[in-house]
């Protein structure tokens, strides 16, 4: 096996295994954590059914941000539909048979990854042009950009320019989902895709991009709005009537 | 008095995004609270020694307590959704009134001292160490958020820059570092009873002669009754209303309403004030303590319903605190709440806003109006923030707006309502809530009153708007003061309560 082989393997375990604790314990640390008082903002949903709904229209289409901005919704949105159906088409790495639906859904990923892009690019943009986000910029924000534009593009550059071996990419997959180690194709554009790729993974736990997880522990869009109804007590603030 | 050089900041037709100014309001700071202040609530007097560490313990003591602070702290990408919706930045310019501005200048310290990212590469994220410079940016900049929310309607993870401003404002006073403005009151209020240090005895003279002087003008003897036991409601009205103009009209409106639906009321000297600053600190042990007077009171006096007056804060505290702070609700299982719910009637929603209640006695045929009364009024209605954000009132969603609007159509035949966007959910605080509403910050309330003003005056010039109610007391009080600088009459503001008051028909049911 080449060095590259056994470096992409090596980083691609650690990368997941960052991933993944780094969230399980955010996630832990967020849910653990309580909220003593009842904060939901208007409109706030008076069942539990409705907070549901409220947080599928935020997290699919990204109602508050609609509310606020149509050209931020717009490439918010662009690049954030963008990368789920390019996620579900790379589906295919790592599936054998690939899943029905992924292999209905995964024409589109090309022209998700474009849309992806263009989002991406309208993003990047709209921090350095307008005055009032340059300047609350902070430079972890611009190479976050870059980060994931450079995967869209590397990625983009595979399909398009220079094709790789795909079959040889799955193997390599499959083998590290199974302990059952393929070789990495030997291939430029796929090396820089996939580093960028595992320092996304490597960043998420740590970076901003914990507003995937944080947005449904917000509790201004997750709580049921029936204050007079019910006690909520959270277990610190219940001691302080004991005493 | 503030002098009358400060000038209000030119009208538009339109609102606009105003150009940064860095630094504009770097100067404004409202005074700091002196030693005597802090101590009665237990802060430290003075800026302690060791303040860049127990601001850090402080904060991490925070971030364990509140999922909302720690959430909000890693959620926010910088996306700028909520950088031109501040009140204070669209009247002021400065950039670090943009809530993402204002959150940041405690997200940096947090980043610093609570993120491995921060504490490897703090350039690259933007973590800062809290220098001395960076603890008085604090102070100036999180008393100059008036914790309205509105920021945070359109933020795509929620959040809510008054939850951050909160936590600030109680790690400023627990170094020592309190503001005097609101931290006097709170002291005021747990010697005296209420925010403006209205003894008993002078509560119970200024209601007989509001007796006296509704009597006069209506010809009918309504009743502002104190400490009545075994009244049926118990009236929690901010303590303004009992001597401010306008607020007092509005009082004099709740007094007619419970006269003409024969339901007896009462007031108490104990709870002689709604409004909960301990919100305003963010001091969980503070708006406990302040809101457990008003379950002392209805205990005290056996009362079967809690009413509360208009007052934006306050209600949000009622609604949506008094059950996990006090009981005041239903729903509860526990020895503590058991003890108050029992005592109350669940007929009636508890606590309940006092336009609740007019809404259900007109629905029920139980009061009358002339609505000519009013028709040297055309009328608009300003949603004060903390009702329309952060409480509801009747049965659903959105009851909040409704129900003050169709009070308004019921008493008043002329209603126009705002510019949409800058009303309901997405309503402009109205420049002085949330520990502002001090002379050392008019400068900042002036300002910030910008767009409010900018809509008030469309209808003004558009449809000859010259009275816009509202259901809060520092509304009121705000308004009278910041009217005049920008050419209104300060007596265009007041209560929905003092419209119903003016329309109701007493004594002839």
């Amino acid at each position: 096996m080449s060095t590259a082989t056994l470096l992409f393997t090596a980083l691609f375990y650690l990368a997941t295994a960052v991933l993944l604790a780094g969230l399980a314990w955010k996630i832990a640390d967020y849910g653990r954590t309580p909220a003593p008082l009842l904060i939901p903002l208007t409109p706030a949903p008076t069942t539990q059914g409705g907070v549901v709904l409220r947080m599928i229209r935020e997290v699919a289409l990204f109602e508050s941000l609609f509310k606020s901005n149509l050209w931020l919704w717009a490439f918010g949105w662009m690049f954030h539909v963008g990368l789920a159906l390019v996620l579900i088409r790379h589906l295919r790495y790592f599936t054998e048979p690939v899943w029905a639906w992924v292999a209905v859904l995964q024409p589109f990923g090309v022209y998700a990854g474009l849309v992806m892009a263009a989002g991406l690019a309208g993003l990047w943009a709209r921090r350095m042009v307008l005055e009032r986000i340059r300047y609350i910029s902070t430079p972890s924000d611009h190479l976050m950009l870059i980060l994931l534009l450079g995967i869209a593009a590397s990625g983009l550059m595979m399909k398009f320019f220079f094709h790789t071996d795909i079959i040889g990419v799955k193997e390599f997959f499959l083998g590290l989902l199974y302990f059952d180690w393929q070789p990495l194709p030997s291939d430029g554009p796929l090396y820089v895709h996939l580093t960028l790729v595992a320092a996304l993974m490597l960043v998420f736990p740590f970076s901003k991009l914990l507003h995937a997880p944080g947005v449904f522990f917000s509790p201004t869009r997750n709580q049921v709005d029936n204050p007079r109804e019910a006690r909520h007590l959270s277990p610190w603030a219940a001691k302080m009537e004991s005493k | 008095m503030a002098g009358p050089d400060i000038k209000a900041p030119e009208m538009r037709e339109y609102s606009q995004i105003p150009a940064l100014q860095p630094g504009a309001m770097a100067a404004t700071k409202s005074f700091v609270a002196n030693e005597k202040v802090q101590e009665e609530l237990g802060f430290p007097g003075t800026l302690v020694d060791d303040w860049h560490d127990k601001a850090i313990g402080k904060m991490g003591e925070l971030l364990g307590k509140y999922r909302s602070l720690k959430v909000f702290m890693d959620a926010c990408v910088h996306c700028g959704a909520c950088s031109d919706k501040c009140h204070y930045f669209l009247g002021t310019g400065d950039p670090k009134n943009m809530p993402v501005a204002r959150q940041d200048l405690m997200r940096s310290v947090y980043r610093r001292h609570f993120t491995a990212a921060g504490k490897v590469f703090p350039k690259l994220v933007g973590a800062r160490e809290l220098t001395r410079e960076v603890l008085d940016e604090w102070y100036s900049y999180y008393y100059q958020c008036s914790e309205c929310r509105r920021c945070s309607v359109f933020c795509p993870y929620g959040i809510d820059t008054a939850e951050v401003t909160m936590a600030a404002r109680e790690i400023l006073d627990s170094v020592g570092y309190g503001q005097k403005y609101t931290n006097e009151i709170i002291g005021k209020l747990h010697k005296i009873g209420n925010n403006l240090g209205l003894p008993g005895p002078a509560l119970a003279n200024t209601l007989e002669g509001l007796e006296e002087d509704v009597l006069e003008d209506s010809g009918v003897a309504v009743r502002y009754p104190l400490d009545v036991k075994g009244a049926e409601v118990l009236l929690i009205t901010p303590s303004a209303d009992f001597f401010a103009e306008p607020h007092i009209e509005s009082l004099i409106g709740y007094g007619k309403v419970f006269h003409a639906a024969g339901i007896s009321w009462t007031l108490s000297s104990k709870a002689s004030e709604a409004g909960n600053f301990g919100m305003f600190i963010g001091n969980y042990e503070q708006l406990k303590k302040i809101a457990m007077r008003v379950r002392e009171a209805a205990l005290e006096l056996g009362v079967k319903r809690i009413v509360v007056g208009e007052c934006g804060h306050a209600w949000r505290v009622a609604y949506s605190f008094w059950n996990t702070l006090t009981g005041i609700g239903e729903g509860a299982k526990d020895p503590f709440a058991v003890q108050l719910q029992s005592q109350l009637d669940h007929r009636y929603r508890q606590p309940m806003h006092i336009c609740e209640l007019t809404w259900d006695l007109i629905r029920q045929g139980a009061l009358s109006f002339d609505k000519s009364a009013n028709d040297h009024r055309i009328v608009t209605f300003h949603d004060s923030c903390n009702v329309a954000r952060g409480s509801r009132m009747g049965d659903h969603a959105g009851g909040q707006f409704e129900i003050p609007r169709n009070i308004i159509r019921a008493v008043a035949n002329h209603f126009v309502e705002m510019a949409p966007g800058t009303t309901h959910e997405q309503t402009f605080c109205c420049g002085g809530g949330g520990g502002i509403l001090t002379d050392d910050l008019l400068d900042l309330r002036i300002k910030g009153s910008l767009p409010r003003m900018e809509t008030l005056n469309q209808v003004a010039e558009g449809q000859g708007v010259n009275f816009m109610a509202t259901i809060c007391a520092i509304c009121k009080a705000h308004f009278t003061k910041i009217l005049p600088y920008y050419g209104f009459k300060m007596s265009m503001v007041g209560g929905v309560h003092q419209l119903v008051s003016t329309a109701i028909k007493l004594g002839d049911k």
